[in-house]
Parts: C-alpha cells; structure tokens; sequence
C-alpha cells in the first residue's frame, strides 16, 4: 500500500504574532502558555501523519480540539502556519493558486457537516457543482453528476430543491456532489453529525459501501468514537490540537496512549471492536500421519485447554480432538479417533458476531485468509477480554500481537 | 452670575466662520473649478431619463395598463395584478397619468443608478473591513443630512430641471442597496462560501455562484427601500426644477389648491404601492412563496416578510 497523504509538522496558529507561538509551540510549550504570551492559538500543533491509499482516516476529537482546522488545512481553505502536506509526492503547500484550484476541482473533494447545498439549485445543480467550476459542458457535468446521485440512490430526486429533501437526503447530495469529480481524496468534516442516529448508522455503512466502489482515501474527522471505530481503518485521537494516539481502532481500544484516550474509550463496547484473530492463542495442534496416540496425550496435557485442534498431513483443520475422547481408550489408532466438529470464523470477526460459535463452550478456531489455522479462542478468554483493564499487563502484551494480523485484514475487507 | 458663567463660552471670544467657510468652498471652489465634471456626470442621467420618460409618455395608456397588470400579476400574484390595474385606471380617470409617467420615469432613472453603484460598492464593503468602514460614516450622512441642505450646491452645480432632482434623489436614496448589499453578502453562510473554494471555485465564481445568489432577497430588500426612499424624494426634486407627480403638490401647495396637492399624493402613494409589492415579490425566492392575499399574507408583506420566511426556511432544514 501506498501513502496517498503525508503530513508533516503541521502548524496552525491564529494570532497576531504566529512565527513567535510557532516557536514556543515548537520548544514544547503548553497550548494555554502560548495563548498567555503571545496571543496566539494553536489550533494545530506539531502533526504528522500518513494516510494510506483506499483507507479511511478518522481524526477524533471533542470540539475545539483542533481537528476542522486540520481537515481544512489539507486543502488548504486554511492556511497552514507551517509544514509540509504531501499528496501522490507534491506537497500541497508550495502549490501556487491556479495549481491548488485545480487540485480541489479534480483530486480532493470535500463534504461538509451542514450540507452546504445552494439552497437556490436543484439536487442535480448542486452534484454538477465542481464540473461546473471546472468547465464541462453542461451534458458531461449533468451526465456524471446523474452517475454520482445514482450511486447515492437519489437518481429520482435530481430536479427537486435541497430544501425539499431530509437531512439525511441532502447530505447524500453533499456527498454525490464531492464523489461526481471522481475524486481521489474525501475530505469529510463530521458529515453525519447533523443527522438522527438511525439514519446516521446508515450513512455510516453506505459510506464504506461507496469508498469500496469508488476508490476513494478518506479523511474524515468526528467527534462520535463509535463512529470512529466502526468506520475507520486507522484513527487518530486528537487533543489541544496534537494526536494523542494513532492506531488501529482496536489499539486504541484494548491499548490507550494515555488517561485521555482511556476515558474516551472506557464505555466501548469491546465485543465490536476487539477481532476473534486479535485473541486467538497459538496452540501446537495434533497433526494426522506425525502425532501418535502418546504424543497426542502429551501435547494436550500440556496445551492450556483440555482440547487441541487436530488437523490432517496437508494442515488442514479436521475439528476437535478432547482430553476425554482420548482416554476413552480401545482404538489404538489416532485416526481412528474421531473428532468433534470444530467452529471456525476468520479473523477479522468481532467477538460479538462469533459469540454464538460459543454455544457450546468449546474452544473455536481462528484461521487466516488462506484457511489456515492461526490459533483457537477458548471461551474464558473471551470473558476476560470483554472486561478489560484489569490485568494491564498482559493486555499489553496480548494488544501488541494482533495489531499485525488486523491491519492486512481490514484491507482486505 | 451668568456674567460669570459667560467667561466659559468660547462665542464670547469671537466666532467660528464655519458658513463662511462652506460658502468659499461651494461659490469659489468647487463650482468655478468643478462644473464642467459635474455637467459630464449630468450626461448620462439626462440620456436614460429622456428615453424612458420619452418612452413612457408614447406609450398608450391600454397598452400600458394591460402590461403593467399582466407583469405584476405574473411576478407577485393575482392580488397584486387586479390592484395595479385597479390603481392605474384611478390614476388616469382622476387626470395625472402624464405626470405619474414622468414621476415613474424619474424614479426608475434614479434606481438604476442607484443600483449600478450601489451593488459594486456594498460586494466591495462585503470584502473589506477597511472599505466598509471608510463608507460607512459617508452613509450616515447621506442619510441623516436634511435634503435642503445638500439642494443648494446641487442647484448651483447642475443648474434646476429634472436631472439635477434625479441626482439629488440619487444621493438620497442610495445608502440602502450598498447597505444591505453588504450585509447580505456578509450573511452568507461561511461553509457556503467554503464549499464554493473547496471544491475549487475562483473568487469572481463564488461572488457569482454562491454568494450574490444567496444574498439576493436582502439585495432585493435593498433596492426595494431605494425605490421608497426614492419615491418620497420626488415632492422636494420638484422645488429644484423636476416635473411630475411632485410638481403637481408643489404648485398645489403654492395655490393653498387642497384638491390639486391632494391629487399629486394620490398618484405617488399608488405608485409607490404598486411598485413596492412587485419588487418584494422579486425577491421572493419562488412564486409559491410568494405572499398571497390571505390575512397572514397581508400581515407578512406589511411587517417586512424577509424574516419570517428566512425562518420558516431555517425550521424547514
């Protein structure tokens, strides 16, 4: 994967003495200190970061923690202080006035929190905007813009007015109108928080339906963690106008940065974010034609549970052989024995959907993108996943793991 | 005692000689120096003025009557349509249809000027603070300066007729449109005209595409109180030489002629109803919105119908 976005050591400071506050921005001085001496506010501190191509970018943070700033800082509706934005390698901020119109007409688009619509256009006027700006003719622009509305599922409604349209519906337009560019880069400025949660949650899953269709890198800034978690491919937690933390949602979850980030955290529901691939526990499984009866015995006395996965020469999963079945006795063979059938999921599913793969209190096994075993979850492990905190260390450990495996994952999805 | 207090008044030391003053400026400055600029400016407000008083005057009272009404019911609804032909049949059965012509002449004379230099200043005021502020102090006193005062000079820089009354309502009537003009662009939403540069709009096309549209009710309500104000200037134009409606309460009010000055009132007040529903209803974003003739319509156009539909469409989002 390619970075689209890189950012380096942004600055934005509103003030009348800017390259001063930048300075003791710079040397580590506190956001309020800054304001005392110089008058300025640091509405962007220090911040860096990359986003992949074709991957959702979530910047979270409460209101006036810096975050609008930042979005429009990357197209530069405001100016940056200082710092670099690097997009496909030319950096956005030496770009002269012709060159950044042409960027904003054709690479990054934007959808905003209150719509935005020309209250006087239609719903089709509004999604031809930017190929109006850019100058095609009016069949081009109308013909892609109907494209655009299509995809949003509003073909019907090209030649209403946006007053005629709920909010929901009009931020559909909003966002036909920044996807009719064919853009390479969503910018979307807390798109869905001016809508009811109902229709929020939809917009929330069409959204990842359209960047899947479309291509589209998004950077999208709320102030929801929920929509965070549920939307992002990597989040970044902002405060005073820095990231306190950049990650994977799950990261951020079952490892906050700091007392910040685990109070914003603390009423997650972890069964959605925590992946069945991020907790399985490696175990050594019994293989068909290399394990005997004795070496079987053993493995399992050793293994933690009182089951192993069994899996044939070609290692592939055959199910469930139990500490009890062995001891039954009276088949010499291992391959006599029978095992029970064992639950797989992948390992990108939440524990909450695998909950049921538990029914029956036995351990379920995890396995990868090529059906490979990758480890068994065992239900007391999911217990003790689900109620966090109190064993910090070895939730470390446990949350350094799986940040590998999730990440390629959500790609693929 | 009062003797006393009288050590502490600066015009027992001397006075002032601010009129005189003023007087040098006008007499031996600015007339002998300035006259033949002034007369230029003249030239244009003489051109448009003839043709459309010229036009107005061949028209045939049928032919206008019949297109007047037909405008104003296709702009601002069949109430408005059946009034306006109502009050041009009264104004040319009580005998005054020439003189309204030419009063209707001067009034749009000067609000096309108006227009044309209010518009461009308030976009400018809009974009600048330092602008808006130099104008502002310039307006108040457009506003505020008793007419007869500024009557003087124009007399003596453009002689007495009918286009030194239109110049003189010109400046009377201006301040409104740059007003609102300004206020209205400044009013636009800030995520409108960011949306416009996000996705790569020019300066000249947000002006264009977001913020004139959106301001245009408010640009409207700002012509609108031009063409009042312009309006109620035509009675004090006809003591410096213009004709018309104004003339007719002028000579009237000279003749203690009760029904002659009265007459001149009746035309300029229905004139000035006429004019002020269809151009409200111009600012009216669609005819559905339009103000009909039930109670609330009637209260809404009275009490300035700007606000509260700007708010009906603020609870509609």
């Amino acid at each position: 994967m390619q970075d689209k976005i890189v950012v380096k050591n942004l600055y934005k400071i509103f003030g009348p003495d800017a390259d001063k506050a930048a300075e003791l921005a710079g040397a580590g001085k506190e956001k309020d200190e800054v304001f005392r001496e110089t008058q300025g506010v640091v509405a962007v501190n220090d911040i860096s970061f990359s986003v992949q191509e074709q991957q959702i970018f979530v910047v979270m943070g409460l209101s006036g923690s810096g975050k609008s700033t930042l979005i429009r800082c990357l197209n530069r509706l405001i100016e940056p202080t200082s710092g670099q934005i690097i997009i496909d390698g030319a950096d956005v901020t030496a770009a002269g006035p012709s060159e950044l119109r042409e960027i904003r007409r054709s690479k990054m688009a934007m959808v905003f929190q209150h719509f935005a619509l020309l209250p006087h256009r239609t719903v089709l006027e509004n999604a031809a905007f930017a190929l109006k700006l850019r100058g095609l003719s009016k069949k081009d622009r109308n013909d892609k813009a109907m494209r655009a509305l299509e995809a949003v599922g509003l073909g019907a409604w090209a030649d209403s007015l946006p007053s005629q349209l709920s909010g929901g519906m009009q931020q559909r337009v909003g966002i036909a109108r920044s996807l009719a560019a064919e853009p390479q880069i969503l910018l979307m400025d807390e798109p869905f928080s001016a809508l009811d949660p109902l229709i929020r949650r939809e917009m929330q899953d069409e959204l990842i339906g359209l960047q899947r269709d479309f291509k589209t890198t998004i950077v999208f800034i709320t102030h929801d963690l929920h929509e965070a978690l549920k939307l992002g491919d990597q989040i970044a937690v902002m405060r005073d106008g820095g990231f306190v933390q950049v990650g994977p949602p799950q990261a951020i979850v079952t490892d906050p940065a700091d007392d910040y980030v685990r109070a914003f955290v603390q009423d997650v529901d972890r069964a959605r974010v925590v992946t069945m691939g991020s907790i399985a526990e490696q175990v050594e499984p019994i293989v068909l034609g290399r394990d005997d009866l004795a070496s079987a015995r053993r493995k399992i006395a050793q293994a933690p549970y009182s089951a192993l996965p069994v899996l044939d020469a070609r290692g592939k999963l055959k199910g469930l052989l139990s500490e009890g079945a062995l001891a039954e006795g009276g088949r010499p063979h291992l391959e006599r024995l029978v095992p029970d059938e064992m639950q797989t999921t992948p390992e990108d599913v939440s524990l909450h959907d695998a909950f049921s793969l538990f029914a029956k209190g036995e351990p379920v096994a995890v396995l990868d993108e090529k059906g490979r075993l990758a480890g068994i979850v065992d239900p007391q492990a999911v217990f003790s996943h689900l109620s966090g905190g109190d064993a910090p260390e070895e939730e470390q450990a446990e949350a350094e793991r799986p940040a590998a495996p999730t990440a390629p994952s959500h790609d693929a999805a | 005692m009062s003797g006393f207090l009288d050590l502490f008044r600066p015009s027992t030391y001397g006075k002032l000689p601010l009129d005189d003053g003023v007087e040098w400026f006008v007499k031996d400055w600015l007339v002998p120096n300035f006259r033949p600029a002034f007369r230029a400016i003249q030239a244009p407000v003489n051109a448009l003025l003839d043709s459309i008083d010229g036009f107005l005057q061949a028209v045939p009272f049928p032919i206008f009557w019949l297109v007047a009404a037909i405008l104003a019911w296709r702009i601002a609804g069949r109430g408005v349509g059946i009034l306006t032909a109502v009050s041009l049949l009264l104004i040319d059965m009580v005998g005054i249809w020439e003189e309204t012509m030419t009063t209707l002449a001067m009034v749009i004379t000067a609000v096309t000027f108006c227009a044309v230099a209010g518009v461009p200043l308030g976009i400018l005021a809009a974009r600048s603070d330092r602008f808006a502020g130099g104008l502002r102090p310039v307006l108040d006193i457009m506003q505020t300066i008793p007419t007869f005062v500024y009557l003087v000079p124009i007399v003596m820089l453009f002689g007495v007729g009918m286009v030194p009354g239109v110049i003189a309502t010109i400046v009377f009537a201006l301040p409104p449109v740059i007003r609102l003009t300004n206020l209205g662009i400044r009013q636009v939403q800030g995520e409108m005209v960011e949306a416009g540069y996000a996705f790569g709009a020019t300066r000249r096309q947000v002006l264009i595409e977001i913020e004139i549209p959106l301001a245009m009710r408010t640009i409207m309500a700002g012509l609108n109180q031009t063409l009042m104000l312009a309006l109620s200037m035509v009675v004090i134009a006809a003591l410096i030489g213009a004709g018309g409606l104004g003339l007719t309460v002028y000579t009237g009010l000279g003749r203690l002629d009760v029904g002659r000055a009265f007459l001149g009132g009746f035309g300029i007040v229905l004139l000035a109803i006429i004019l002020d529903r269809v151009t409200q209803a111009m600012g009216a974003p669609t005819p559905a919105q339009a103000n009909g003739w039930t109670f609330r319509g009637v209260a809404r156009s009275l009490l300035g119908g700007g606000r509260s539909q700007k708010a009906e469409a603020a609870a509609g989002q």
